[in-house]
C-alpha cells in the first residue's frame, strides 16, 4: 500500500477510508508467518470491518526493514536481552535462565495472552509488570525503570518467542472490570484538542493526519523500534505520546489506567499475530 | 491589484519554486563535488541511485547506489547543514560497485551520489527525497 | 564513548569460486552527529563510526568513510568476490579510537 502525498491529502480532506486493504501477510525470515489481518472479535460490536496490522499502514521501505532479522535494528536489543537473560543478579543470586531455563522454549507463547490475571496477587499485569515481579520477588534484584531500555528489551526477547501466533488475550472472569475500565477510556476525549483514541484509530484509520499515515493503533507489533528514536518504544511509552498529542495531562507508564488500556487495545487485536519488535517511523 | 485564491497559490509555487534554486546548488555541496572530481566535468550515465520518493521518517532514510566500474561514489545529502554522506571506495575484490546503507535527512531535499569511474571520469545521480513530519511524537 | 558497541554480519557458509556473494553488516553504535543538544543545551560532541572496511584474504572489497549523516547502527549491504577458501575481515573504527572487528570464514568449492 503505497500513498502519494497527492492521494493522501486528497483522503485527509474527505476523511473516507481509502479503498478496501487485501487480505494478506508477510514472512519474517522466509519462515515466521504474521497474519496481517483479522476478523473483527464479536465483543468490538462491529467497530471495525476488519482487524489491520500497523504494518499495513506503512511505506515499502519501513516495511521491508521488518522481513528479516538482520534487517530489523529492534532485533539489536533482543540480543542485548539474551546476555541479561543470563545475568545472575540480586541478593538470591538467580538470572531468569535460573528459573526458565531457555527463553526460547519456556517464554514460547507468553506475550500472546499478556496482559493477564495474577491470581495471587489479584491483579491484571502486564509482561513489563511481571519482568519486574520476578527481578524484586524472585531474584532480589531493583526493578526496571518501567520504560527503560532494559524492560523494552527484555520485553522484546520474550514477544520474539510468541512471533506468529495470534495474540489472545483474555477480557472475561476476573478482568472483565479493568478491560471495561480500558474500553471507557478508549471513547473518553482527552486534552484541549478532545480527541479519543477512538477519533483517530477507529473513525479515521487509513486516513491521514497531517502527514502522518493512521493505523488503528494496534499494539501486537511492541515494543517497536521507532525510526524516529532509533531504539524500542513500549505500548505505554506510546499511549503518553498519543494523549499528549490531544494536549492532555497525561498518564504514566505503569499506571493502573495504562494497564487497563492495554489490556483493551491488546484485545482489539486479538487473532492478529505477534510481530514485536515490529518496525515503525 | 486583488489576488484571486488561484494567483495566491500560482504565486507561493513561484516562491518556493526560486527558493529551490540556492538549495540544490549551495556552495558547500559545490565544494565537495570539486573536491572528489578535481573540477573534471561530470557526466550522468552510468550510475543509479535507489532511495525512496517519500521517506516516513528522515531519521533512517535507505538508499542503494550503483555504478558498474566505479572505483569510489561519494554519497551527498544535499539539503543538511552538513551535506557529506559517505564514500564508498571499492576494492579490487568488490562483487559489484554497489552498495546500500541508511542515511539521515535533516528535510525535503536532493540526494546525489557522485561515481568515479576507473577512467577517470565521472559521473552523478541524483533524486529527490520528501521526508514527511508527521504529527505524531511519542 | 560508546558503549555495547556489538558488530554483526551475515556472510553465506560456502560459494562457488569467483561467484559474487551479498554481505550485510550492522553495528550498533549511536552515530552521535555532533549537532544535538542535551537538556540544559550544550552541544553533544560528536561520535560515530568513522570508517568501515571489509578485506578478504588481506585484499580490499570495500573501504569506506563515514559521516554524521549516516544512521544510529550503521548498515551496509554490499557484494563480494569470493575466488578461493578464505576468511573476511571487517573493521569498524571509532572517533574515540576503538577500533571493533569481526571475521567470517567461507568455504569456496
Amino acid at each position: 500500500m503505497k500513498m502519494t502525498v497527492l492521494k493522501s491529502a486528497i483522503a485527509g480532506l474527505a476523511l473516507v477510508a481509502s479503498g478496501a486493504m487485501a487480505e494478506g501477510g508477510f514472512e519474517i525470515n522466509g519462515e515466521v508467518s504474521i497474519t496481517t489481518h483479522a476478523p473483527t472479535p464479536d465483543y468490538l460490536d462491529g467497530a471495525l470491518p476488519e482487524l489491520i496490522s500497523g504494518w499495513e499502514f506503512r511505506s515499502a521501505d519501513t516495511q521491508a526493514m521488518q522481513l528479516d532479522d538482520f534487517d530489523n535494528p529492534g532485533m539489536l536489543a533482543v540480543e542485548a536481552a539474551m546476555v541479561a537473560w543470563d545475568e545472575v543478579e540480586g541478593t538470591a543470586e538467580k538470572s531468569c535462565a535460573s528459573c526458565h531455563g531457555s527463553a526460547e522454549e519456556s517464554m514460547v507463547g507468553i506475550r500472546a495472552v499478556y496482559p493477564k490475571w495474577n491470581e495471587t496477587a489479584g491483579e491484571v499485569r502486564t509482561l513489563a509488570m511481571q519482568i519486574n515481579n520476578c527481578r524484586t520477588e524472585q531474584m532480589g534484584a531493583d526493578a526496571w525503570k518501567y520504560d527503560g531500555a532494559d524492560m523494552s528489551g527484555m520485553e522484546a526477547l520474550i514477544s520474539v518467542q510468541s512471533r506468529g501466533m495470534p495474540v489472545n488475550v483474555a477480557i472475561d472472569g476476573p478482568v472483565a472490570a479493568t478491560w471495561e475500565q480500558g474500553r471507557e477510556m478508549y471513547y473518553t476525549r482527552y486534552g484541549q484538542l478532545e480527541l479519543s483514541c477512538a477519533n483517530c484509530h477507529e473513525q479515521n484509520y487509513d486516513n491521514n493526519i497531517r502527514a502522518d499515515h493512521l493505523s488503528q493503533g494496534q499494539i501486537n507489533g511492541f515494543p517497536a523500534y521507532r525510526l524516529k528514536t532509533a531504539g524500542l518504544v513500549q505500548t505505554h511509552n506510546r499511549f503518553k505520546g498519543c494523549i499528549r498529542d490531544t494536549r492532555a495531562e497525561t498518564f504514566s507508564p505503569g499506571s493502573a489506567e495504562f494497564v487497563a488500556l492495554e489490556l483493551y487495545v491488546a484485545s482489539r487485536g486479538n487473532g492478529l499475530s505477534v510481530e514485536a519488535p515490529s518496525v515503525r517511523p | 491589484m486583488k489576488l484571486t485564491r488561484r494567483d495566491s497559490i500560482l504565486l507561493a509555487m513561484g516562491a518556493s519554486a526560486a527558493a529551490m534554486v540556492p538549495f540544490t546548488a549551495n556552495a558547500a555541496v559545490e565544494d565537495l563535488i570539486n573536491a572528489f572530481t578535481g573540477g573534471a566535468a561530470v557526466g550522468d550515465a552510468g550510475i543509479t541511485l535507489i532511495a525512496p520518493e517519500i521517506a516516513e521518517n528522515g531519521n533512517t532514510v535507505p538508499v542503494e547506489v550503483d555504478a558498474p566500474g566505479a572505483v569510489a561514489i561519494m554519497l551527498l545529502a544535499t539539503g543538511n547543514p552538513t551535506p557529506s554522506v559517505a564514500t564508498f571506495n571499492f576494492g579490487p575484490l568488490a562483487g559489484s560497485q554497489s552498495a546500500s546503507t541508511r542515511i539521515r535527512l535533516s528535510k525535503t531535499q536532493n540526494v546525489t551520489a557522485i561515481a568515479k569511474m576507473a577512467d577517470g571520469s565521472f559521473a552523478q545521480a541524483s533524486s529527490e527525497v520528501k521526508v514527511t513530519i508527521g504529527g505524531c511524537g511519542g | 564513548m560508546a558503549d555495547n558497541v556489538t558488530p554483526r554480519v551475515r556472510v553465506p557458509r560456502d560459494a562457488a569460486a569467483g561467484e559474487s556473494i551479498v554481505i550485510k553488516t550492522l553495528i550498533s553504535h549511536p552515530m552521535e552527529s555532533g549537532q544535538r543538544k542535551d537538556g540544559d543545551g550544550n552541544l553533544i560532541p560528536r561520535s560515530i563510526i568513522n570508517r568501515f572496511t571489509c578485506e578478504f584474504n588481506g585484499q580490499s572489497v570495500v573501504d569506506v568513510t563515514l559521516e554524521p549523516a549516516i544512521s544510529t547502527n550503521p548498515y551496509f549491504e554490499f557484494q563480494s568476490l569470493v575466488p578461493e577458501s578464505g576468511t573476511f575481515t571487517f573493521t569498524w573504527y571509532d572517533d574515540d579510537g576503538s577500533v571493533y572487528t569481526d571475521t567470517k570464514d567461507i568455504a569456496v568449492s
